[in-house]
Formats: structure tokens, C-alpha cells, sequence
């Protein structure tokens, strides 16, 4: 098996005509944890955006080849079947829709897609009940509407469970962090933890590294206007909280 | 996203099959003699003829209506057959058809009985102008419950049909409700005695099969005191070119205390993708609250037909007597509806409640058109009305004409409204999970249109979220 799961070469993306990401270079091999750190408006969330196949944000140059696939040419639902989840930074309200009704279109759709039959409700209930307990979630959860009237916390540990639920194979966590208590935080990096195995890969967009302190990444990347100016190991995370990202340049 | 609406708005229909039977059939075109003719056809009463011709008479003086938000198309109606029969067998007159009794199992209407009666459904199933059987009429008879055809019911209980017929709906109440007054043909016929509780949902499902043809079923439902029933009506035709007119008149009486739920499924043939063909669906429903404490609660899911016109209404005649009034219209490609309701309300402490949906696609228009009225004998009487209208793409049109008349000072009315989109985010939320873009509408628009679909019996809300979604194929891209 290659160990390379992506691999990003000169990407250049943009929003409406304007270019965010300007040749961005990365490679995350299986079972590593990348961070992804820079300033606001470094184009970080635009990374993420683009890996997940946002459809208001258009490509123009450069390739992403995941797991030996062309990311690029693969639509959201299909990416996501192949295993890439994106964490949001701000969740989606979908009024009306319960999380189990969600999540269960959410995996019969994949299941589809692999040519399995859905997941016999039994076997869902169980799966829901298990991760629910995993980020702490009791059992009004699972009726309540997917983010209608949750609080930031809520919703994050919403994406959280989502994710335990989906068992992706390369998670990338946008701003997860980002207004969330200890207590909270601590949910959600158990949470990232858990999924670490030697397989499965991992992206944390941050601007922060509070979250680095319950994650250790085994590579750090800082963005700064729509490239990537220093890789380095977790080191390079205590650089930029005692520094700042000013000093950080090739 | 507007590739995704081009997809949504390729339709599927799997209810429009025709089926192969020997008909009979009324010369085309109305008049008196046609009438007569439909009259003697099915043997009824001096009074009932009588009642036709008059509303004929009446009908021949109104003018056509045009005040929906409706592009109607021009209806000839001498270019109409106002009565198609499947031909029966007269040696065994009561046995049907099996070809007949293959369409309403293929449509999910089982004619044959089971023996269990917990959670069965009674059907009464019309073929065009006749219905064709009407199930567990006699477990119903042993509580008194009369379940039956609508010509069964003019030779059987030809009092109690005097009695109510026209007792909601005056034969000259509107063109659409005179014309079927003159000319209707079946539909089904239910009385609940005092005190009895309905022990199934009682059903009633229309198709229309014949070509050229119009469906005027006449439905009348009446709830004796402390009674309670659940009713439920499905309707589908074929896929044709050609419009076909369907015009009925549902009359509900709720009498003191009862309790009456009617709940409806319109599926007919909305037309095809460009707009061509489709049912013509020209309905008047009305009931009353006639006894202190009465409830009428109506519940429709719109997704079929070209044209919807319809107003399930209900007059709240009896102190603290209260109406519902759910629904969910769904438009897509070039469908027009104009639908929504009338509250009257007469007795004092009366409430009623309207929830209304639209859901907008393709090129089509989806008004709510609502009267609150308060008499001013309605002493604290109180209406919440919320209307909310979805969009699916940027081609299509949602309309709100609500009125209000409150002549009542200790009355009061509430009126909210919101007009929303399925935005890329939440479509994108969906395809992230790994939800395709058409079932992350069915899904989204399912969710929109909860409060109502809740409200439907068991065995309709199942059939009724995969219509939202299936009405919708095509609706994104």
C-alpha cells in the first residue's frame, strides 16, 4: 500500500474570480496528523473548502490526488464516500431533519454507493448509541434537528459525532476549536484521538494551537497568503504561539 | 445548482399506466338529456334528478371563475364524457374485474379482505365514474357504521343522503361544486352513529382511467354526536397529453363532539416536463362544525395534477368547536396551484389553526390563498395562521394572498409567513456527508414540510415523503 494518502501539488483556487490559494504544496501520508496554521485570511478554511469539493470554489490549477483517485474530479458525495470528512467551522442548520434521519441518509447513501445493502436499524441504533456516548451527547440528541438552535459548543461536537459516526479515513477539522470551552475542547480532541489508527489521516485547521496541546500533530504547516511558507515538526506550533506568525517566512 | 434543478424537474410517474377494459360511456358533451340519461343510468330517486337538473340550470348562469393565480387553459366543456363505466359482467354484476382489481393492487389498494382487522384500512375504490367495491363494509355494519359507494348509499339510505347532500356545499356555491352537483357520478358515502368511535381509517381512492373523460365523485361524510373517524382519500390518472377535468365536492358534517380527520394524498398526473397534459383538479371540500365542541381537522399533501384548486374549508358553527388545516403543495416543471382554506367562524370560543407549506420548482406557481373570517357571534374565537413558502431554484413563483375579516372585538387572528430557499449550503452540508445532491432536496424538503407530514395517518405520511421526494426528481443539478 502507498503511504501517501494525499498528495497536493501547485494548487491555485479561488472565490468569485479571486485567487486564495496561489501554489499550494502538501503531502499527508496514512496515520499522520497535519496542522495547518497561518493568519486569518491565509486561505486556510479555503484549503479545506476545496479538498471537500465546495462547489462556489473553482480550481484553476494544480491537482490533488487522494488515495491514487483525482480528488479534483470527484464530486463532494463521492469524495465523501471515499472517506474525506470535513469537520465545519460553521455547521449547517436543516430544519425539520432529525441527526438520526441524517445520519442515517448519511450512511445508507455510502452504503449504496459500496454496493451494500442499508444498515439494519438495529445495527444503526447501536452505532448512534455508541458515538453519542463517545462525545457525551445524551439520548434527546439523536431527535433533536441537525444544528436548530444548538449552541457553537453543541454544534461542534455535533460535527464530532458526525465524524465518529462516518469513520473517515482522512479527516480534515476546520477551525474546530474555535469557540469552544476546555471542557468542550477536550470532547472534541478525545474525539480526533480515538480516531487515530496507523491508517486513517488527519487535518486540523487552526489559527491557534490551544488544540495542538490535546493533539499532537506529526507535522505543522503555516499558510500565509495562499501558500505554504514552513513545514516542520510539532515544534514549529510552540514557535508560533511564542512568536506569532509574523516571524514565521521560509 | 441549476443543473441540479434540471434534474429535479425530470419527472417520474409510476402511477401512469392505463389498463385495458371494455367501457361504456355517455355521449360526449352536457346537457339535460345527458343528465337524465347519467340519472337513469343509476336508477336514483325523482328528488335526486330533480336536485341535477336544478343545479345545471344554476350552472349554466355562473361564469367561469379566473381569480386563481391560475393560467387556465380554455375548457370546452361540451368536449367532455361525463360518464365511463367499466362494463360488467351482467351474469356476476357484483364481482370485479380482475383486470380493475389488478390496477388498484398494483396502486397499493387492496380490494380483498384480510381476516385480522388491526390495523387494516377500509377502502372505498372508484374507477372513473363508478365505484368498483367497497371493503369490510360489513365489520363496519356491526357497529352501525354505514361505508358504502355513493349511489349504494342513494337507494340504501336515500333519508340520511336527502338529509345532508348539499347541506355544506349548495349546489350553486361556485361553477366547479354546480357543475359536479349536475352531473356527479360516484364516490363514497359514511356515516358514523352517536357515540362510535371508527374502529380502521376509512379510505377512499380515485382513479381516473378512460380517456376524453372528466371525474366527478361526490363524497359526503357525516360524524354523529361524541363519534370519531379518520378518512383518507388517494387519487391517480394516466399520463396523457390531454387535460382531464376532475371536479368534486367533499361535504363533512361534525356533528356535537365528534371528531372527524380527513387526510388527503393528491397524486394525479401532474403533466409532463414541458407542461403538457396533466389532471385538472377543480375541488371543493367543506365541512362543518355543527355541534358545540365539534373538531374537523383537514391534512392534504398536494403533489399532483397541472392546475390544484382547492380549499378544503371548514365552518366552525358550534361553540369551541375547532379546525385544522395542514398542508403541503408541491409544484414542479410547469404545474399551477392555487390552493389553501376558509376558517368561518360562527360560535363563540371557537379556535382554528393553519399550516400551510409550499414547496416551488421548476417553472411552476404555488399560491396560498386563505380566508380567517370572524362572525361577530365569535366571542374569543382565535386563528393562527403560519405559511411558509419554499423555493427551489429561480424560475419559479410562491404567492401569499391572505385575507382577514374580523367583526368580532374580542376575536383575534395571527398571521405568519416566511418565504426561504434551499441554499448551496445546506445542499453542500448533505453532499459532504455523502448525501447525493437529489436526495439532499428530498431529505431538506421532507424536513421543511414535518409539522404536516406528522399529522398524517401511519399509512399515508411513509407514501407521502417518498412522493415529496419522487415529485421532486429531476427539481437540482
Amino acid at each position: 500500500m502507498n503511504d501517501v494518502l494525499l498528495e497536493i501539488k501547485n494548487l491555485h483556487a479561488g472565490i468569485e474570480g479571486k485567487e486564495i490559494l496561489k501554489g499550494v504544496d502538501l503531502v499527508v501520508r496514512r496515520g499522520e496528523v497535519h496542522a495547518v496554521m497561518g493568519p486569518n485570511g491565509a486561505g486556510k478554511s479555503t484549503l479545506g473548502a476545496v479538498l471537500a469539493g465546495r462547489p462556489d470554489y473553482k480550481v484553476t490549477e494544480g491537482s490533488v490526488i487522494y488515495d491514487g483517485r483525482d480528488l479534483l474530479a470527484m464530486a463532494p458525495e463521492e469524495r465523501s464516500w471515499a472517506g474525506l470528512f470535513l469537520s465545519f467551522q460553521y455547521p449547517i442548520e436543516i430544519p425539520g431533519v432529525s441527526i438520526t434521519n441524517f445520519m442515517k441518509a448519511a450512511i445508507n447513501a455510502r452504503r449504496k454507493a459500496q454496493g451494500l445493502e442499508e444498515l439494519k436499524p438495529a445495527e444503526f441504533l447501536k452505532l448512534l448509541k455508541e458515538k453519542m456516548a463517545f462525545v457525551q451527547m445524551k439520548g434527546e440528541f439523536a431527535k433533536r434537528e441537525v444544528n436548530v438552535g444548538f449552541s457553537g459548543g453543541e454544534k461542534k461536537r455535533n460535527e464530532i459525532f458526525q465524524m465518529a459516526m462516518l469513520d473517515p479515513a482522512f479527516a480534515i477539522l476546520d477551525e474546530t476549536d474555535s469557540g469552544l470551552d476546555v471542557d468542550a475542547l477536550k470532547i472534541v480532541a478525545d474525539g480526533v484521538n480515538a480516531l487515530r489508527t496507523p491508517e486513517k489521516s488527519i487535518m486540523i485547521i487552526t489559527h491557534y494551537q490551544k488544540l495542538l496541546e490535546y493533539i499532537q500533530p506529526d507535522v505543522v504547516h503555516v499558510l500565509k497568503d495562499g501558500r505554504i511558507v514552513k513545514t516542520a515538526g510539532r515544534e514549529l506550533a510552540d514557535r508560533i504561539w511564542a512568536e506569532g506568525f509574523e516571524s514565521i517566512n521560509d | 445548482m441549476d443543473d441540479l434543478i434540471k434534474d429535479l424537474t425530470r419527472q417520474e410517474y409510476k402511477e401512469g399506466f392505463v389498463t385495458e377494459v371494455e367501457q361504456e360511456y355517455v355521449p360526449k358533451g352536457l346537457s339535460e338529456d345527458i343528465i337524465r340519461l347519467i340519472s337513469s343510468k343509476k336508477q336514483e330517486p325523482e328528488w335526486l334528478l330533480e336536485f341535477r337538473l336544478d343545479a345545471f340550470r344554476k350552472w349554466q348562469k355562473m361564469p367561469q371563475p379566473h381569480w386563481g393565480h391560475l393560467k387556465m387553459p380554455e375548457i370546452d366543456f361540451q368536449d367532455i364524457i361525463y360518464w365511463a363505466a367499466p362494463k360488467s359482467d351482467s351474469d356476476r354484476p357484483k364481482e370485479i374485474d380482475p383486470e380493475i382489481e389488478k390496477t388498484f393492487e398494483k396502486l397499493g389498494i387492496p380490494l380483498k379482505e384480510r381476516e385480522a382487522l388491526a390495523g387494516v384500512v377500509a377502502f372505498d375504490a372508484v374507477f372513473d365514474s363508478v365505484s368498483v367495491g367497497t371493503t369490510y363494509r360489513k365489520a363496519l355494519s356491526e357497529k352501525g357504521i354505514i361505508f358504502c359507494s355513493f349511489s349504494e348509499a342513494v337507494r340504501e339510505y336515500s333519508d340520511l343522503v336527502r338529509k345532508y347532500l348539499a347541506s355544506v356545499v349548495p349546489s350553486g356555491d361556485n361553477f366547479y361544486a354546480a357543475l359536479n352537483s349536475a352531473v356527479f357520478s360516484d364516490g363514497s358515502f359514511c356515516y358514523i352513529p352517536k357515540g362510535v368511535k371508527c374502529p380502521m381509517e376509512l379510505s377512499s381512492y380515485f382513479r381516473i382511467n378512460a380517456s376524453g373523460t372528466g371525474q366527478f365523485e361526490r363524497t359526503l361524510i357525516v360524524a354523529d354526536e361524541g363519534s370519531q373517524l379518520s378518512y383518507m382519500e388517494g387519487c391517480t390518472a394516466p399520463m396523457r397529453d390531454e387535460n382531464q377535468l376532475h371536479a368534486a365536492v367533499v361535504e363533512i358534517v361534525v356533528e356535537k363532539d365528534a371528531d372527524v380527520k380527513y387526510s388527503t394524498v393528491q397524486n394525479w398526473y401532474p403533466g409532463d416536463a414541458e407542461g403538457r397534459g396533466g389532471i385538472l383538479n377543480l375541488v371543493t371540500k367543506r365541512g362543518i362544525c355543527k355541534g358545540s365542541g365539534s373538531h374537523l381537522s383537514w391534512t392534504q399533501v398536494e403533489t399532483g395534477s397541472a392546475i390544484t384548486w382547492k380549499y378544503p374549508s371548514t365552518i366552525l358553527k358550534g361553540d369551541f368547536s375547532s379546525s385544522e388545516f395542514y398542508s403541503v403543495a408541491l409544484t414542479n416543471n410547469y404545474q399551477q396551484a392555487d390552493t389553501g382554506t376558509k376558517m368561518i367562524h360562527l360560535g363563540r370560543g371557537t379556535r382554528s389553526r393553519i399550516v400551510s407549506k409550499g414547496i416551488s420548482a421548476g417553472h411552476s406557481e404555488n399560491s396560498y390563498r386563505g380566508l380567517v373570517r370572524m362572525n361577530p357571534g365569535a366571542a374569543g374565537a382565535r386563528n393562527f395562521s403560519q405559511c411558509d413558502s419554499l423555493l427551489i431554484g429561480s424560475q419559479c413563483g410562491a404567492h401569499t394572498f391572505p385575507v382577514i375579516h374580523n367583526q368580532c372585538p374580542t376575536a383575534s387572528v395571527e398571521h405568519e409567513a416566511t418565504t426561504s430557499k434551499i441554499s448551496e449550503d445546506q445542499l453542500f452540508y448533505c453532499n459532504q456527508r455523502g448525501i447525493g445532491p437529489e436526495e439532499a432536496v428530498g431529505l431538506i424538503v421532507n424536513g421543511y414540510a414535518k409539522e404536516v407530514l406528522s399529522r398524517l395517518p401511519m399509512e399515508f405520511a411513509v407514501e407521502a415523503q417518498k412522493l415529496l421526494s419522487v415529485s421532486l426528481e429531476g427539481a437540482v443539478g
